[in-house]
């Protein structure tokens, strides 16, 4: 039997894969879908330090194996969620990836002391959101506002800080590097592409943002190319991300190096997606007789 | 309740109307039971065909001695198309159930109760009065269609006063069912189909003083309180459709 485990940071995962933030709520509707003990983690939704309403008209539009959307970091706040939610996120038996997103600089780093004070295994910081222009991507673009903004957090938590990236940094390595400088103990990326749809019959766009996140099958092989620049330009470990929908597609991104990844939108076409790709990729690994993970991470660099 | 997800296996399926079409599947969580106005997201084609998304469907009727659930649904689109294909012994992905629901024992110990749907959003009121019959309650049932009514038949031995209307005029009332309901009849009105018929009945209850009850629709990604995909903004805040709703008093929702 392969071992699935992944060491992350000084935390035992129990397998590689992970449910990415905003398409897994806080773990608990997923209970009853299958084993949550079988994860690597599961990230909360985005959380800013006050609560967000969210966007105003359309949030989800699909595209050929894509889905668009504007959600806008709907959040109860990370005081809220520390009281409310992640008492039970704890008792579920896996990582707790607290996902903190933006506004200004100093709602990130009081974001930041107040999750550092609660029992939640990682801080995922996300400077990355399309969808809210006080969203964190902002400081997602640019390596030197990524810098203050990492900076700026790493020095309010001492929990371990992955941040997670935009695909639409202007250079990924120069962003991994800039973020890892900064204080980053691991990368995640991406989060969703910046993408457009217009509603033909309505002659106008479909979001009221008219730019919105798109996600799924479609993104998948330009998120591998960017994972696998981050891994070559930084030597922190990378939790790879963008569209996995098979135990075939989560080896690809291993392969490039990844050290984990996320599963986000294929869990809305199988709720069970992310305990389905982990035995996957054990079946996989006991078809070819690997025993850990580590040997074969990032293999296709060699 | 947290809903679940297993592969379920048709019994039958049949064409009630024109792209109006009934599935029966065996459902085999009895611990996982749906009630009226709950819905299920229902998926037959693989990941890596289109469309992305599941369709969140709601139960017609659920039959806990024989595990049969079933569901009345409208052609319309890409994923119901794939739907309609289904023949009996295949097998599809069901996720749920979710959503709150109807309270049906609230409801029939509410009064006098009148049952109001549009179309396809008779669906789910099947279900609702085979629970207030088994209360002990037989409501009054509005419903208005387009053209021809479907699936009217198995309402009537579980309902009291039964009133049609078609746009067309080709069967019983002619206008829109808001011309034959007179909400001050009752003490509370549960309605589910288009959303702007169900603001025209709500309007009336409001101006009768008598609660009403809506079951929204919205687009979904994940169906089960996940994504915030389906958030509609509520004199509490936002709610999630498919978790705190689909069913909400009217003026939670449609009051601003």
């Amino acid at each position: 039997m392969s071992d699935l485990h992944v060491d992350l940071l000084g935390k035992r995962l129990a397998g590689p894969v992970i449910a990415a933030s905003g398409t897994f709520g806080y773990g608990e509707e997923y209970a009853d879908m299958f084993d949550l003990k079988v994860l690597g983690g599961v990230c909360s939704k985005g959380l800013t330090l006050n609560g967000k309403y969210g966007n105003e008209g359309e949030r989800l539009f699909e595209t050929s194996a894509g889905l668009i959307n504007s959600i806008g970091l709907q959040n109860p706040g990370v005081g809220h969620f520390i009281a409310e939610e992640l008492p039970r996120m704890l008792t579920l038996g896996t990582a707790v990836f607290a996902n903190l997103g933006g506004g200004s600089v100093e709602d990130y780093e009081e974001g930041a002391r107040l999750l550092d004070a609660t029992a939640v295994d990682f801080i995922e910081l996300n400077i990355s959101c399309p969808n809210v222009k006080q969203g964190g991507i902002a400081y997602g673009i640019r390596p030197d506002s990524a810098k203050e903004v990492v900076g700026r957090v790493r020095a309010a938590t001492k929990k371990p800080l992955v941040v997670k990236l935009s695909p639409q940094a202007e250079d990924i390595p120069r962003m991994a590097a800039a973020c890892v400088e900064a204080g980053a103990d691991a990368l995640s990326l991406v989060n969703t592409f910046q993408a457009c749809a217009i509603d033909i019959e309505r002659r106008r766009p479909v979001f009221n943002n008219i730019f919105a996140g798109l996600s799924g099958p479609a993104v998948k092989p330009i998120a591998l190319r960017m994972v696998w620049q981050a891994v070559g330009a930084v030597d922190v470990p990378v939790i790879g991300l963008g569209g996995i929908t098979t135990g075939a597609d989560a080896l690809e991104f291993i392969m490039a190096g990844a050290a984990a990844v996320q599963v986000g939108t294929a869990s809305f076409m199988d709720p069970r997606a992310c305990g389905r790709i982990t035995a996957e990729i054990g079946a996989w690994m006991d078809r070819h007789g690997v025993k850990d993970l580590s040997e074969i991470r990032g293999c296709a660099r060699a | 309740m947290p809903a679940t997800a297993c592969e379920v296996r048709v019994l039958a399926h049949t064409t009630v109307a024109p792209n109006i079409r009934l599935l029966a599947v065996t459902w085999p969580r009895a611990d996982k039971a749906p009630h009226a106005g709950q819905f299920f997201m229902l998926r037959c084609w693989p990941d890596t065909a289109a469309p992305l998304l599941s369709r969140p469907v709601s139960a017609h009727s659920w039959d806990a001695a024989t595990g049969t659930l079933e569901f009345l649904y409208e052609v319309r689109g890409q994923g119901t198309r794939h739907l309609s294909a289904l023949e009996p012994g295949d097998i599809l992905l069901l996720t749920g159930p979710s959503g709150n629901g109807f309270d049906a024992a609230a409801a029939a110990a509410a009064g006098r109760v009148a049952v109001v749907g549009g179309g396809i959003g008779t669906a789910p009121l099947y279900q609702l009065v085979r629970e207030l019959a088994a209360a002990g309650k037989k409501p009054d049932l509005y419903t208005g269609f387009r053209d021809e009514p479907y699936g009217i038949g198995r309402f009537s031995p579980l309902c009291g006063r039964v009133h049609v209307a078609t746009d067309s005029g080709k069967v019983g009332y002619h206008g829109l069912v808001t011309g034959i309901l007179h909400p001050e009849e009752y003490d509370l009105v549960l309605c589910c189909g288009p959303e702007p018929m169900m603001k025209a009945v709500a309007a009336k209850c409001e101006a009768a003083g008598v609660k009403c009850l809506v079951s929204l629709e919205k687009k979904m990604a994940c169906g089960v309180g996940a994504c915030l995909g389906c958030t509609c903004h509520t004199a509490e805040g936002p709610k999630s459709v498919c978790k705190h709703g689909p069913v909400f008093d009217a003026k939670e929702v449609f009051g601003r």
